[in-house]
Formats: C-alpha cells, sequence, structure tokens
C-alpha cells in the first residue's frame, strides 16, 4: 500500500491578484517517489515546490504534508529541505559548517554532528573537503555540497529546483545518475523541478508536465512519452509530428487524405481530432509501398539516427531512422495503428 | 610631464593650507609671520587646557555613542529597505539621500528649532541625537551594497534548515554584510568628528566638540595652541580616512 507524503488540493496562486502563476493543481506525491514537475519556464513549476517549501503562501486550496494541512507552517518548522537553484551555500562558511548549519540549529552535539557530515560526505562523494572554503568548489563540487547540508538533516522530503541546471552536459548526466542513486539508497521522497524533458524522463518514477500554471498530464514517464494526452505535452515530451485530422468513428482516423487504422477511441463520429505521430515511429519504405508518399527534403547525422524533414503533401514530416534514401528522392512512410495517438483539439 | 606638473599643482592648492598649519603647530615665535624655532610648546599648552581637554573628550563619547547608536539604527534600516518591494525601496533610497545632500547648516538649524519645538534641553543629549540623525543615512548607504550582493535564496536556505530569522539574521546575514557595517561605522566615527556646523547649532552651553573649540578660540585672540589642536584633528581624520579606504579596497580585491 503506498503512502501519500505530499498532497496538493486545488492549489491556485496569483501576486498581486492579478494573474493566476498555477490554477488548482491536485497532485498527490507518494513516499520514496522521484517525483519530476516538468514544464517551460513560467510554466509554475518552482512556484508549486516554492509552496511545498512553505516560501509562498497558496492564494487558494491547500497543501498537506503526512495528511496534516501544512498551509500556514513556515518553512524552518517543516520537515522538508530544498536544494535550491544556485545552490545558496552560505559563503563564510566551509564546506563542514555549511553541512552542519541544520544539526547546529537543532543543537546537536558536536560528536553527531561530526560524525553525520563525514557521512554526508561520503555519501556525495567529497570526502576530504571538510575545511576548504565553498566559494573555491566547482559548480558540481558546490551542488554536491548543497545536497548533503539538505540531506543532513535527514529530511522526508527533498525538494531540488533545477539543481543541475548551472552546470555542463557530461557533469549533468552524472549527477542524474548520483541523484537516482542517492535518492534511492536513502529512500526518500524527491519533488524534482526541470524543464529538461530527457532529465525528466531519465530520472522520475512520476511526471506532472505543466503549462501555464495547469497540470497537463501526470504519469509516469513511460505513460507520458508513449501516450501524451494532448498536442502540448506529445511535443514538449520529445520532438512530434502533429497534424489535424477527424476521427471518422472509433479506431479511423483520416489526415492527409486517407483513413488511417488507430487503437483509439471514444472521440464520437466525424469530430476533428489533432493526431501525434513521433519521428521515431515512422518507417521508411520504398516510395510506391507506403501509406505516404514524400519528398526527401533534408538530412541531418545526429548519432544514432538520421533527421530528416519528408515534404507529404504541404506536411514537413520529421523522420527519424537510422538508414535513409538520398536527398531529393522520393520515400514512402508506414505508420502502425499503435503508434497514432489521436488527441482532442485544444482550445 | 606636462599632466604630472598638473596634478602637483593641484596637490598644492589642496595640501599648503594644512602644512602651513601643522609647520606653524611648531612655531616657537607667537606671530604668524616668522618662524622662531621648532618647539613642541603648543602641543604641551594643548595638554594642560582643561577646556580642550574637555571638548576632546566630548568630541570622542559623542562620537563614539552616535557611531554605535547610528549602526544599529542603520543596519536594521537596511534589513527593511531590502526587503521592501523594488518601488518602496527606490523610494526609501531617495529619501535616504536627502540628509547626505542637504547642506549642513540647514540640518544643524532644523536640529535646534526641532529641540526647542521639542522643549529638550540643549546640552549632550541634543548633541548625539543630531549626531546620530546625520550618521544614519551613511551607514545604510555603506550597508545597503553588501546587502544586495547577497543571493537572494540564503535566507530562504538558513530558513529551510531550520533556523528562525533572528538565528539568520547572526549566523548568516550579519557575517556576510560585517564589512558594510564596519565601514558605515568608520565613516560615521570620522564625520562626527570632522562636524562643526551641526554641533555648533545643537550643542548646549558649556558643551564644547573639538571644533566648536577651535572656532570659538579662533574669535577671540589667536593662540598658535590652535594650530597644534587643528593638526591633531587633522591627523585623527585623516588616519580615520585611510583605514576605511583601505578597507573598501580589501573588500574589492576579495570580491
Amino acid at each position: 500500500m503506498k503512502q501519500e507524503a505530499i498532497r496538493l488540493e486545488n492549489v491556485t496562486k496569483s501576486f498581486d491578484g492579478i494573474e493566476d502563476v498555477l490554477y488548482s493543481v491536485s497532485m498527490t506525491v507518494e513516499k520514496n517517489e522521484f517525483f519530476t514537475l516538468l514544464g517551460p519556464s513560467g510554466c509554475g513549476k518552482t512556484t508549486i515546490l516554492r509552496i511545498i517549501g512553505g516560501f509562498e503562501k497558496p492564494t487558494d486550496g491547500n497543501v498537506f504534508f503526512d495528511g496534516k494541512k501544512i498551509n500556514d507552517l513556515p518553512p524552518n518548522k517543516r520537515k522538508l529541505n530544498t536544494v535550491f537553484q544556485r545552490y545558496a551555500l552560505f559563503p563564510h562558511m566551509n564546506v563542514y559548517e555549511n553541512i552542519a548549519f541544520g544539526l547546529r540549529v537543532q543543537k546537536t552535539d558536536d560528536a553527531t554532528i561530526d560524525a553525520r557530515v563525514t557521512e554526508m560526505l561520503e555519501l556525495v562523494e567529497l570526502s576530504g573537503y571538510e575545511k576548504r572554503a565553498v566559494t573555491s568548489l566547482s559548480g558540481g563540487q558546490q551542488q554536491r555540497v548543497a545536497i548533503a547540508r539538505a540531506l543532513a538533516v535527514k529530511p522526508e522530503v527533498l525538494l531540488l529546483d533545477e539543481p543541475l541546471g548551472a552546470l555542463d552536459l557530461k557533469m549533468r548526466k552524472e549527477m542524474q545518475i548520483e541523484l537516482k542513486k542517492i535518492q534511492r539508497c536513502l529512500g526518500i521522497t524527491f519533488i524534482y523541478v526541470t524543464h529538461d524533458q530527457e532529465e525528466a524522463l531519465t530520472m522520475s518514477d512520476k511526471i506532472v508536465v505543466l503549462k501555464n500554471g495547469v497540470i497537463q498530464q501526470m504519469g509516469t514517464p513511460i505513460d507520458i512519452y508513449n501516450e501524451p494526452e494532448n498536442a502540448f505535452v506529445a511535443d514538449f515530451i520529445g520532438e512530434s509530428n502533429i497534424l489535424s485530422g477527424t476521427m471518422v468513428h472509433d479506431k479511423l482516423v483520416n489526415f492527409m487524405e486517407r483513413d488511417f487504422v488507430c487503437v483509439d477511441s471514444g472521440f464520437g463520429e466525424n469530430k476533428p481530432v489533432e493526431v501525434v505521430i513521433r519521428p521515431e515511429d515512422i518507417k521508411i519504405v520504398p516510395p510506391d509501398d507506403g501509406m505516404l508518399k514524400g519528398k526527401v527534403e533534408s538530412i541531418t547525422f545526429k548519432g544514432v539516427h538520421y533527421e530528416m524533414i519528408i515534404d507529404a503533401k504541404g506536411y514537413k514530416w520529421m523522420v527519424h531512422s537510422t538508414m535513409h534514401p538520398l536527398q531529393g528522392a522520393d520515400a514512402g512512410m508506414d505508420i502502425l495503428p499503435d503508434d497514432i495517438h489521436i488527441m482532442e483539439v485544444q482550445h | 610631464m606636462l599632466k604630472k606638473a598638473y596634478v602637483y599643482i593641484v596637490f598644492i592648492f589642496l595640501y599648503a593650507p594644512i602644512v602651513i598649519l601643522a609647520l606653524y603647530s611648531f612655531n616657537d615665535a607667537r606671530s604668524r609671520g616668522s618662524w622662531g624655532g621648532f618647539t613642541l610648546k603648543w602641543y604641551v599648552a594643548l595638554l594642560n587646557d582643561k577646556s580642550i581637554i574637555q571638548a576632546l573628550i566630548t568630541t570622542i563619547a559623542v562620537a563614539l555613542i552616535a557611531s554605535i547608536i547610528a549602526t544599529v539604527i542603520g543596519t536594521f534600516a537596511a534589513l527593511g529597505i531590502y526587503f521592501m518591494s523594488q518601488k518602496a525601496r527606490n523610494w526609501v533610497m531617495n529619501i535616504t539621500y536627502i540628509p547626505v545632500l542637504n547642506p549642513d547648516i540647514v540640518t544643524g538649524v532644523s536640529l535646534m528649532l526641532l529641540f526647542i519645538f521639542m522643549r529638550i534641553p540643549a546640552g549632550f543629549m541634543t548633541l548625539v541625537l543630531a549626531h546620530i540623525t546625520f550618521n544614519v543615512p551613511y551607514v545604510i548607504l555603506s550597508v545597503m551594497p553588501k546587502l544586495n550582493q547577497l543571493n537572494p535564496h540564503l535566507f530562504e536556505a538558513s530558513e529551510d534548515l531550520g533556523a528562525s530569522m533572528i538565528y539568520t539574521f547572526f549566523r548568516v546575514i550579519l557575517p556576510e554584510i560585517r564589512a558594510g557595517i564596519v565601514t558605515g561605522f568608520l565613516l560615521a566615527v570620522t564625520l562626527s568628528i570632522d562636524d562643526f556646523v551641526v554641533s555648533f547649532f545643537t550643542k548646549g552651553a558649556g558643551v564644547n566638540t573639538l571644533s566648536v573649540l577651535i572656532y570659538a578660540m579662533a574669535r577671540k585672540n589667536v593662540s598658535p595652541a590652535i594650530n597644534a589642536l587643528s593638526t591633531v584633528m587633522f591627523v585623527i581624520v585623516l588616519l580615520m580616512l585611510i583605514i576605511v579606504n583601505k578597507r573598501t579596497k580589501n573588500e574589492e580585491i576579495l570580491n
């Protein structure tokens, strides 16, 4: 039986009463879950994190921690800790004192502090850095100290606000793996904010996709990638071909002047819909054997695959494939029913 | 070459009066026109003059008391301003600049009127109050840049780790802005010792600061002891300024 750690109930937030930054957000974070808030900048993901952390108060709605309402609890009374976007380490303290800060606030005895700091430094692989000034550390090392500082007080939930945003690509990949390892190893709940969809897919148990303060979809990475609920999610989570079509009846959709068998139903008959097809789900076949025929406009080598733009009846398809026809040549495209995702038209 | 000469000329204009003053403080002849040999007797005379010693004590006491109080008020004011909205902050900062730019004579006269209006008898108290008044803006202006340099998430990080507001202030914020506070304090002490106009209007009978005393002595018959006293004051203020400048420069290097 899964237990709830944090629950938001119809949380709305507006600043200065002007505009809703968050609109009626409800979500449940379960214990020991790696929970990610994903969305473009300005979607309200950081605001949600700050409301959970206690740095902002919801204009409307409730926040629960372990089933108890914590709307009015100040941050220093909440059993959760934050890793801030730009680390926010205390510049005048060394690594040791930064990590010990929370324990000193709790008036822990020196021996316990010493043991705990040593343990934390081992966890983030910075043993031996105790006496170093935090200002002399690299970005990645500062990030580790920030994580160790937040974990030292044994929070039940750790909030991370784009913690890897300032690191270079290689370092980011390393830290992703390490963060996931730390989360599994300590068995605590992580709530993670990012705008990087790949990062979200790699690390999360559950993802919430946000746009303009409204939840678009909530689910496992696989669900969200394979079954995006609308065109925004489909487009934001990886690249997509999005076309307008008509649902002829259940399991049959018409787009590009042709009927396609699909697996979706329940949209009604002859209703306008949006059709989403992933670039890697399109199979290149000889020109006249395919369901669709187009002209290859460009080919770009992407390492693992080629990225092609194929013009078919005026729509420029993005196709990912390990093989490619010649540029300027005609190509056929096949799409399996399973790979055609139907969505309601967004207003 | 010409450039260098120009700099020297400017320096001569600036410092010649002070050099002459200092020279005459060692002049054995009483007249201003002639040099009668080197002596320290005017400095000895200073030490033997009760009114001068009393004025020196008053000056230092006023400077220290007013500067300490102004530093505390100014630091908390800066913190308050820091947490205001952008609009309110600009507004208050502009108001803070007004006393700095206001002519001393206006500050002095208006404070005098205020004390009379409030029926506070002029004396040591009014002198301290007046000095606090003109020192506070300088402290705010020294502390504010330090606060603005802070990572705004430091407050939240500390609170997040369980610290109260007071704990955060003393353990996280104070160490970060200490340099600005000390600079503000030293500046306040310097300005306090330096001040004549405001002190002149707000002091009570029988209470004299050094600058006010020198003015009174200069109006009567001039004793060369004034030269010695003025030289001493110049040296004190100069030393203070050098310390303040050194601190500011060291910080710039650190940053």
